[in-house]
């Protein structure tokens, strides 16, 4: 998948879905129509997914959550790196995050 | 799909929410006066208005249902669209992220409503009734002249603007001949793919409040053979079905008064008082207004502590083998006699004709006579014959 995000990219949750914790797992639900591939569904991100999720706020750049993460996690700075790229586009395409430009 | 992300049509099985569904009667008036409700109030009953729960305090209940990881609320009534704060509690509820289900006439869907539904779905199809597929048949029903008009606008809005909903009907002396016509109608509409459900063996007033109405649904009830002769339409289809219901289902449940799902969601009144299922209305066991939805689940799970004392339930209804096919609980027999464990006989004779039909009686065989080595070897040659 051709990325559209760098790493120095902000990305905000968008107004058009609802994160909701329900006991330690996220659930995104999408609020208007054109969000996601079916209005009536639901999508869960895993822990990984969460991790990433929870520091999308529009004010840290991908290179910044990746540092974050690496500094909590053990692992390695390639791998997480794919991850957030590979987690935001994804998201970015269901119309679940905007860019923060 | 990536690693990240996963698609879910319900709440995924790790999840273990408190409740999953919360049902709201947001008020019990409604615009039809329909011969065989067992709640329905008159449109303009200034006492129930007066009574019905402000927009805040509903909106406070269903924050403490998202708290406790609800994932969908089910409106119903009377009419919720009665309600002129309806769209404001539509939207509040699906902010929350939370799936709506409304059970509506449709009378009062409106364009400017089917353009929030379209912007804003609410993730689960509309259920609508259709009393009649003419306007006499309708509002024989009804009684309520422009009603047929109404629903046929309203259901014309929806498809209009591609709004998914489902149709299901009460079978009742006007209607009974146009079940074919229904039928028909049904499975040109989109999303229906399967035969519509009927409501046919009427339960009474839920509040034990009119006597004179009881008497006239009491009149409106089929009879166990009409109805088995509906149930049976699609002979092959019922019997695939029932002999899949037969082997998770049949047998006796003893004593237990609550062997059903009360108390394992929630449902709140039109008046904020949280009761352990929709039908139960015995002062007894409703939860006034000022209690949270986490008290009330916790209390309501008691319930399956509850044993019956009838001396005649605890010879008949606890060991009748057939229990499974019975609508007998405890919010119909409290409709029907004032007691919770009282054998409701319509709903015996309506389960004995099935298990007739079924063969897993004689006929004049009793569920509550056939002794359990019995009727487990009649439960197995049902389900694999």
């Amino acid at each position: 998948m051709t990325s559209i995000v760098t790493l120095d990219s902000k990305c905000v949750p968008s107004e058009d879905v609802v994160a909701r914790e329900i006991e330690g797992e996220l659930v995104i639900v999408p609020l208007t129509s054109g969000i996601g591939d079916m209005e009536d569904e639901l999508y869960t991100l895993n822990d990984s997914g969460k991790a990433i999720w929870d520091r999308l706020d529009g004010k840290r750049s991908l290179s910044n959550i990746v540092n974050e993460l690496i500094a909590e996690y053990d692992v390695d700075r390639n791998e997480i790196e794919v991850d957030v790229i590979g987690l935001v586009n994804e998201l970015l395409k269901r119309k679940m995050l905007l860019l923060n430009e | 799909m990536s690693e990240y992300v996963r698609k879910e049509t319900q709440l995924p099985k790790p999840i273990k929410s408190h409740i999953y569904q919360l049902d709201i009667e947001l008020t019990e008036r409604c615009n039809n006066n329909c011969i065989h409700c067992c709640i329905n109030l008159p449109e303009n009953d200034d006492i129930s208005f007066h009574k019905e729960m402000t927009t805040d305090q509903i909106k406070e209940y269903l924050l403490q249902a998202a708290s406790l990881g609800c994932m969908a609320v089910r409106f119903t009534g009377g009419e919720p669209l009665l309600r002129n704060d309806f769209e404001e509690i539509y939207i509040f509820t699906r902010k929350l992220g939370m799936k709506v289900l409304i059970f509506t006439n449709a009378r009062l869907i409106t364009k400017s409503f089917t353009e929030l539904l379209v912007k804003i779905p609410p993730m689960i199809p509309i259920e609508i009734t259709v009393y009649g597929m003419h306007q006499s048949s309708y509002e024989a029903i009804t009684r309520s002249p422009g009603s047929f008009n109404q629903f046929w606008r309203g259901v014309d809005l929806l498809l209009e603007h591609k709004i998914p909903f489902i149709v299901k009907s009460a079978i009742l002396p006007s209607n009974k001949k146009e079940l074919i016509e229904f039928e028909t109608w049904a499975k040109t509409l989109p999303g229906n793919n399967s035969n519509p459900g009927y409501a046919m063996f009427f339960d009474l007033r839920n509040r034990r409040d009119d006597e004179t109405k009881n008497s006239l649904i009491k009149k409106l009830r089929i009879t166990p053979d009409e109805g088995m002769e509906i149930l049976s339409r699609d002979k092959e289809n019922y019997l695939h079905t029932m002999k899949q219901f037969s082997q998770k289902f049949i047998g006796p449940v003893g004593d237990q008064l609550f062997a059903c799902g009360a108390g394992q969601s929630l449902c709140i009144d039109a008046y904020g008082r949280f009761q352990p299922c929709m039908g139960l209305r015995d002062p007894e066991l409703v939860h006034k207004l000022g209690t949270t939805l986490a008290d009330s689940l916790v209390k309501f799970k008691q319930l399956k502590e509850i044993r019956a004392t009838n001396p005649e339930y605890l010879s008949r209804c606890a060991h009748c083998f057939i229990k499974g096919l019975c609508e007998q609980c405890p919010a119909k027999s409290w409709a029907e006699y004032g007691t919770l464990d009282t054998p409701v006989e319509y709903l015996c004779e309506i389960a004995h004709t099935q298990a007739y039909y079924l063969g897993l009686l004689s006929s004049g065989e009793k569920g509550w006579l056939i002794n359990p080595e019995e009727f487990q070897e009649r439960i197995d040659r049902v389900v694999n014959g």
